[in-house]
């Protein structure tokens, strides 16, 4: 049944060779709609390439919140033949899409180049408007208004803009709104950029308004001005970066790799404005042992990786556990494995690994954010559980959130409270018994900060006693295993309940649905559909994997009449986790393992088909 | 050296040093390293809480654990990095990194190698006794091809690598090579490392009188030709391993040249001293050019949390 969010949003796509100037067009289209009052939620789709193959950013946006994409399109914006119809001419044997022709909604519109010079038959589609754009031809005329004529040769690369601004006229959207976007974005140095760009779309919304009397079903509209309000449009990575700075963090390490690296570098971007250390180490074995080093000194220490470069972390994760390193805390950001695996998208794979990061028994704590306000919240309170307990944290994360953009308010940071855990005041500064590692009953000992007189000590990855030398005595190792392991039942007795679940809608519902994650936008504006399908629905979403809160989620598992498993990996891997904690099985899964994000079509149809009688699992695609 | 306040007393030798038991076999060259590192930080006068000794893994790993100061002895071949970290957190330590020739050239080469390009200001001690002694004698990076020592089944048919070669390669701004048996020059070349500005490196050639039968004692000593196998540089009034001019790269490469040519000199004659010194500026230092206000204080010192992020919001408005 459609919602007021599916009556209402506009979904619009761009595509072209990467390196074409997508993400900018896109990212210019989403801050004009922000600035118009409107949410935006947009995904990037790219390759694992620098240039040339196929990469399309879908900006969905709607004057009530979104926070999914739908299958269709009612805006296509082409940049090239293979955005319309895909790479089956390239690539006979193994096509990787057939393009987005078929995606376009009855009565959308397809924005393109005129000079491809497409027979119209071959889009075997006369239920949509085509709109061929000249391209070069707008592009000349917006260069001869800022004395630049001539030139479209050496400014070819701003067809994307000439696309952009065609769609604009053609969604019948406030020019001067994009205007406004461009301008906020080439500033300084850029400001001849910004002219030669405000013209271009002006150029390009005029041709098409002029040229074309048809317009898609679909219009965009700025709310009214009084009514807009002022919003700020994020990626993860941003989110994750400020609340890292908001933190205190001292030290970020990091080794390049896709898609955690856009968040080391935003950070070293701010590093001089915020006396931030960011070090690019030698790779990532090198990253978590930097870090651990610097949180044992005492300062806040993260390092930014995804599953690949998680594999090399392992031996460190597990020295910062038994040497009761305050931290650090690791930003896994998952992309599509095993291996290299899928390394520009989205996967939901890494849990399992996330739970067993290490050989033997030691404790730490995975969270999972399924958004920008608990990849903020999280990303900062991750910092108090390290001090706090002296654990190594993961905050689990996607690539799908890295990438996305979403409008949100300002986050807000005035509940954050800094919590730096227990430190060693030394009574004397001379030998005075400290000892690293005591005994006590919830198993947190102070940590001298190394540099104090009187608080001298030395730890190591070997088992140890309390004042951290080393040990093989069998009631050491005996008292020091409990010691450590009691910490997780301290963090599961004082985390809040808001980072350890989150039930959205009534406590009792026909339905619920299980999920983890990024897949939380999908299934939120899902959960909608299904209600108007005449089904009563909640949501509960595990956010704390370790310690895990099994009590309350087998007390909602076993309220629950009937429970969907959702995830975005092969196996249901927090299935596994829930059947391990509660014992309770979920039979009825809709996994996705394409390296593409749920959309909310998929997370409707998904639930419908397993809650029919022909399967209980279904896997969904975006083929 | 990092700067350190005058010491408000006089340290003695007996405060480097811990009452832990040390399990080292007898007659073992650790020892000797061992009493150089707590000499040198005992002529130095450093105060033993502004130390931070980090370690690998193996019988070298111990020795954080024998000397009084901050320790932290961590995995194999990853000693560097946690050195590099502990260093960048509060740069006002002196930062002391030791390992074996396994630890270093072997599983943890490649950060052998990227310290080097670093330059952090630290120093890095090897003992090197080209075996891997606690799993009982197996061959090390810088056990040569051909040898056998007694608990390998057969020779080795790998190449031993040249970690002073590597060093210059890697860039380090001081390299040196010392002897675990002449404590009174490694003590010197210990102070020198731990005074100069940047990554000093120091080889240590070491007995493992348990399981490297070649390299032994006697060996250095060279019973067998009737002369010390140790040749020692600073006896060699014409040698100058000192970069005057940074900025000439011509005495720069000649230097290393130099270096390197001293580095390969085998067989009977085994140089031991200062190889090469280079004035560079370090990562500490540029790092507080980009931050200012690392020149006087540790990055453990400055406000970080009390950030205003909000012009962070106001980009993404």
């Amino acid at each position: 049944m459609p919602t007021e969010l599916s009556r209402r949003e506009l979904s619009w796509v761009i595509g072209g060779p990467q390196g074409g100037g997508i993400n900018a067009s896109a990212e210019i289209y989403a801050k004009a709609l922000m600035r118009g009052g409107l949410h935006v939620f947009a995904n990037i789709e790219f390759h694992s390439n620098i240039m040339g193959k196929h990469s399309y950013y879908r900006v969905t946006a709607a004057p009530v919140p979104v926070r999914s994409h739908i299958d269709e399109i009612h805006m296509l914006v082409a940049l090239d033949q293979e955005t319309l119809f895909g790479d089956a001419q390239e690539r006979k044997h193994y096509p990787s899409h057939t393009g987005h022709v078929h995606r376009v909604s009855p009565g959308g519109g397809i924005v393109y180049d005129a000079d491809l010079k497409i027979d119209p038959a071959q889009f075997q589609r006369n239920d949509v408007h085509l709109y061929p754009i000249p391209f070069f031809e707008v592009l000349e005329e917006a260069l001869k208004q800022v004395g630049k004529g001539g030139q479209s040769r050496k400014y070819i690369v701003m067809r994307n803009t000439v696309a952009l601004g065609a769609s604009i006229g053609l969604a019948g959207y406030d020019d001067e709104l994009v205007f406004d976007a461009i301008r906020h974005e080439f500033k300084g140095r850029k400001a001849e950029a910004a002219e030669m760009n405000v013209q271009a779309v002006k150029a390009a919304a005029d041709y098409a308004r002029s040229h074309f009397s048809a317009r898609p079903a679909r219009q965009l509209s700025a709310l009214p001005a009084e009514q807009r309000q002022k919003r700020i449009l994020i990626k993860g990575v941003q989110a994750v970066g400020i609340a890292k700075l908001k933190a205190g963090l001292g030290l970020q390490t990091y080794y390049p790799i896709s898609p955690a690296t856009d968040e080391s570098v935003y950070l070293e971007a701010k590093g001089p404005q915020y006396q931030l250390t960011v070090v690019q180490a030698e790779d990532e074995i090198s990253s978590i042992n930097m870090a651990i080093g610097a949180a044992h000194m005492g300062i806040r220490a993260a390092t930014s990786t995804a599953g690949p470069g998680f594999a090399l972390m392992s031996e460190g994760f597990g020295f910062a556990a038994i040497t009761e390193a305050p931290g650090p805390v690791v930003f896994l950001w998952q992309r599509g494995g095993p291996s290299t695996g899928l390394p520009t998208r989205t996967e939901q794979a890494d849990l399992q690994f996330a739970l067993h990061p290490a050989h033997g028994d030691f404790p730490h704590i995975v969270i999972a954010s399924g958004d920008i306000e608990e990849a903020f919240n999280d990303s900062f309170e991750s910092f108090n559980w390290a001090d706090r307990y002296q654990v190594p944290v993961i905050v689990l994360l996607e690539k799908f959130l890295a990438s996305s953009l979403f409008t949100t308010d300002r986050l807000d940071t005035s509940t954050l409270k800094i919590d730096r855990g227990l430190v060693y005041q030394p009574v004397s500064p001379e030998k005075n018994g400290y000892r690293r590692h005591a005994i006590t009953p919830d198993g947190i000992s102070p940590r001298a900060l190394p540099g104090t007189a009187g608080g001298i000590f030395s730890t190591t990855s070997d088992e140890h006693d309390p004042e951290g030398h080393i040990t093989e005595g069998i009631e050491n190792r005996i008292t020091m295993m409990r010691k450590r392991m009691v910490k997780l039942q301290t963090a599961a007795r004082e985390i809040p309940e808001s980072f350890k679940f989150k039930l959205h809608g009534p406590r009792r519902a026909d339905l619920t649905l299980v999920g983890w994650g990024t897949t939380k936008g999908a299934i939120l504006d899902g959960m909608t559909e299904l209600e108007l399908d005449g089904f009563s629905v909640n949501f509960l979403q595990v956010r704390l994997m370790r310690p895990f809160p099994a009590q309350e989620v087998e007390a909602m598992l076993r309220d629950a009449k009937r429970a969907v498993l959702i995830e975005a990996n092969y196996s249901g891997q927090l299935g596994a986790l829930i059947r391990e904690q509660t014992g309770i099985a979920l039979d009825h899964r809709v996994l996705k393992y394409d390296g593409r994000p749920f959309s909310r079509n998929e997370i409707v149809g998904g639930v419908h088909e397993v809650l029919s009688e022909r399967t209980k699992e279904v896997m969904v695609s975006h083929a | 050296m990092p700067e350190t306040a005058t010491p408000p007393k006089k340290f003695s030798l007996q405060e480097y040093k811990t009452e832990v038991h040390v399990d080292w076999c007898p007659g073992c060259g650790d020892f000797g390293i061992l009493s150089s590192i707590q000499q040198a930080f005992f002529q130095l006068q450093i105060p033993p809480h502004r130390i931070a000794m980090i370690s690998g893994i193996g019988c070298s790993g111990k020795t954080p654990h024998y000397v009084d100061t901050y320790g932290l002895h961590t995995l194999h071949g990853r000693a560097l990095p946690v050195a590099t970290g502990a260093k960048l957190a509060n740069h006002q330590l002196t930062v002391v990194a030791v390992g074996g020739d396994g630890d270093g050239y072997g599983i943890g080469a490649g950060y052998f190698v990227n310290s080097g390009r670093r330059n952090l200001d630290m120093t890095y001690i090897v003992f090197n006794n080209g075996v891997y002694g606690l799993t009982k004698g197996q061959a090390s990076p810088t056990l040569g091809k051909g040898l056998q020592t007694k608990s390998m089944p057969d020779p080795s048919i790998q190449e031993g690598v040249n970690p002073l070669a590597v060093a210059l390669g890697a860039g380090y701004t001081w390299i040196g090579r010392g002897y675990a048996l002449d404590v009174k020059s490694l003590v010197s070349l210990i102070v020198q490392a731990i005074q100069h500005k940047g990554t000093s490196f120091l080889d240590v050639f070491q007995t493992c009188p348990v399981y490297n039968d070649l390299r032994t004692k006697e060996w250095y000593a060279g019973e067998d030709i009737g002369r010390t196998r140790l040749r020692r540089l600073d006896a060699d009034a014409g040698w100058d391993p000192v970069v005057r001019d940074p900025g000439n790269l011509d005495e720069v490469v000649q230097k290393k040249t130099r270096a390197l040519q001293t580095s390969y000199e085998t067989g009977d004659s085994l140089a031991v001293g200062l190889f090469y010194k280079i004035d560079l500026p370090t990562y500490d230092e540029q790092l507080a050019d980009k931050v200012p206000a690392l020149k006087d204080h540790p990055l453990i010192d400055l406000p970080l949390y009390q950030r205003d992020v909000t012009p962070l919001f106001d980009e993404l408005a």
